[in-house]
């Protein structure tokens, strides 16, 4: 068996050092990696994407959802995406800090990814990290991209179901009536709820769906306050519709 | 940037000791000089260390440690590394760790202790030498 299978039947049989290693054969461009993905079958569990600003609490909300699948028993893969220098090409990865008390949980793989000069959010090899968590077998991936601006889209092309992740007070009607970020989510996360200002929030992403032509069913708003768990049964119960809705389709 | 190579640098702070100012500075300089460093977060048991290593396929393990339980905790984490699979990973630990403590430690699977008024660049330069 050569050395790539080996590693191949390690992902599969979900051993965390080949996972990792896998992830970083791809992340390097290691010659063996093309013929590592072909061996790797995908299971294609559901990839859900997290994105929105920086400190909106993206990581924060991976962590509540983290907790609340492995309550239900679920496995998850995690791939948190920050950002490399363009001055250096180094990074500092924080992602992970959020996530501190699922470290030890065998049933839950996190790991960092920087951009490496990517554009859209994410890291060139986050699409072969999903592959790799996938033949792993976990029962859910998600990616957290990293703090976007408008126009780092490139999480719709992964992701089955993309949340965008908002929070009040960062600018008025005028920045939901452009183009980008806000056309690809499927479900708008209003986070830090419990601030001043959500209602106006709620308002503005209301007139944008409206505005929009989506035929909302009330699921697509969900209010939380991720750092005390709120809201996250709702944002669940609007994930798993929204990829019911999808398979349909 | 793109493919290349890059070192990558867990940095944790293990045990309860609240402050990670020498960490962070420590984490921006490695950073700076182009690797790729993981930060983990304070009050780490030498499990949870251990694991995000291995999930991260890091290069090095930075540990900064000023609680004074170093000769406890850092052997420990040594253990756990290998427990994991990591056994190669490079462990350097910075903090208030006196000189005799350092060469047990040293001992112990550590590969270097820097003190207190350490420069940055040594531990860069320390890093560089010794990964490709």
């Amino acid at each position: 068996m050569s050395e790539t299978e080996k590693l191949a039947n390690g992902v599969k049989s979900r051993d965390a050092r080949c996972i990792a290693r896998a992830i970083s054969m791809i992340e390097c461009g290691d010659e063996c990696s093309g013929s590592l993905l072909q061996m790797l079958e995908c299971s294609g569990p559901p990839v859900l994407g997290i994105t929105g600003a920086p400190g909106v609490g993206k990581s924060t909300l991976a962590d509540a959802l983290i907790r609340h699948y492995r309550s239900m028993d679920k496995t998850i893969g995690v791939v948190a995406v920050d950002p490399s220098s363009p001055i250096t090409g180094g990074a500092v990865l924080g992602d992970r800090v959020r996530m501190h008390r699922h470290y030890t949980d065998e049933g839950v793989f996190i790991r960092s990814m920087a951009t490496r000069g990517a554009y859209g959010g994410l890291a060139p090899a986050s699409m072969g990290a999903i592959k790799v968590l996938s033949a792993a077998g976990y029962d859910m991936i998600m990616v957290e991209t990293v703090g976007v601006g408008q126009s780092e889209v490139e999480i719709m092309h992964l992701a089955d179901v993309v949340s965008l992740v908002l929070i009040p007070g960062m600018g008025d009607s005028i920045q939901t009536l452009k183009a980008g970020i806000m056309e690809i989510a499927d479900v708008f996360v209003l986070n830090k709820a419990d601030l001043n200002g959500i209602d106006e929030l709620e308002r503005q992403v209301m007139d944008f769906i409206h505005m929009s032509g989506i035929n909302d069913n009330g699921s697509m708003i969900i209010k939380t306050v991720a750092s005390k768990n709120t809201g996250i049964d709702k944002l669940s119960e609007a994930v798993t519709e929204i990829l019911g809705r999808k398979k349909c389709r | 940037m793109g493919n290349a190579k890059k070192i990558k640098v867990l940095v944790a702070k293990p045990g309860l000791d609240g402050h990670d100012r020498g960490a962070k500075v420590v984490a921006r300089a490695l950073s700076e000089a182009g690797m790729e460093v993981i930060y983990t977060g304070l009050k780490q048991t030498p499990a949870m260390i251990a694991s995000a290593a291995a999930q991260e396929d890091v290069d090095v393990v930075g540990l900064s440690i000023l609680s004074g339980a170093h000769n406890e905790i850092l052997p420990e984490i040594v253990k756990e590394l290998e427990k994991a699979g990591m056994e190669k990973t490079m462990v350097l630990a910075g903090g208030i760790i006196p000189g005799d403590d350092a060469t047990e430690l040293k001992a112990k699977g550590i590969s270097e202790v820097f003190p207190p008024g350490t420069a940055l660049k040594s531990i860069v330069e320390y890093i560089q030498e010794r990964i490709s």
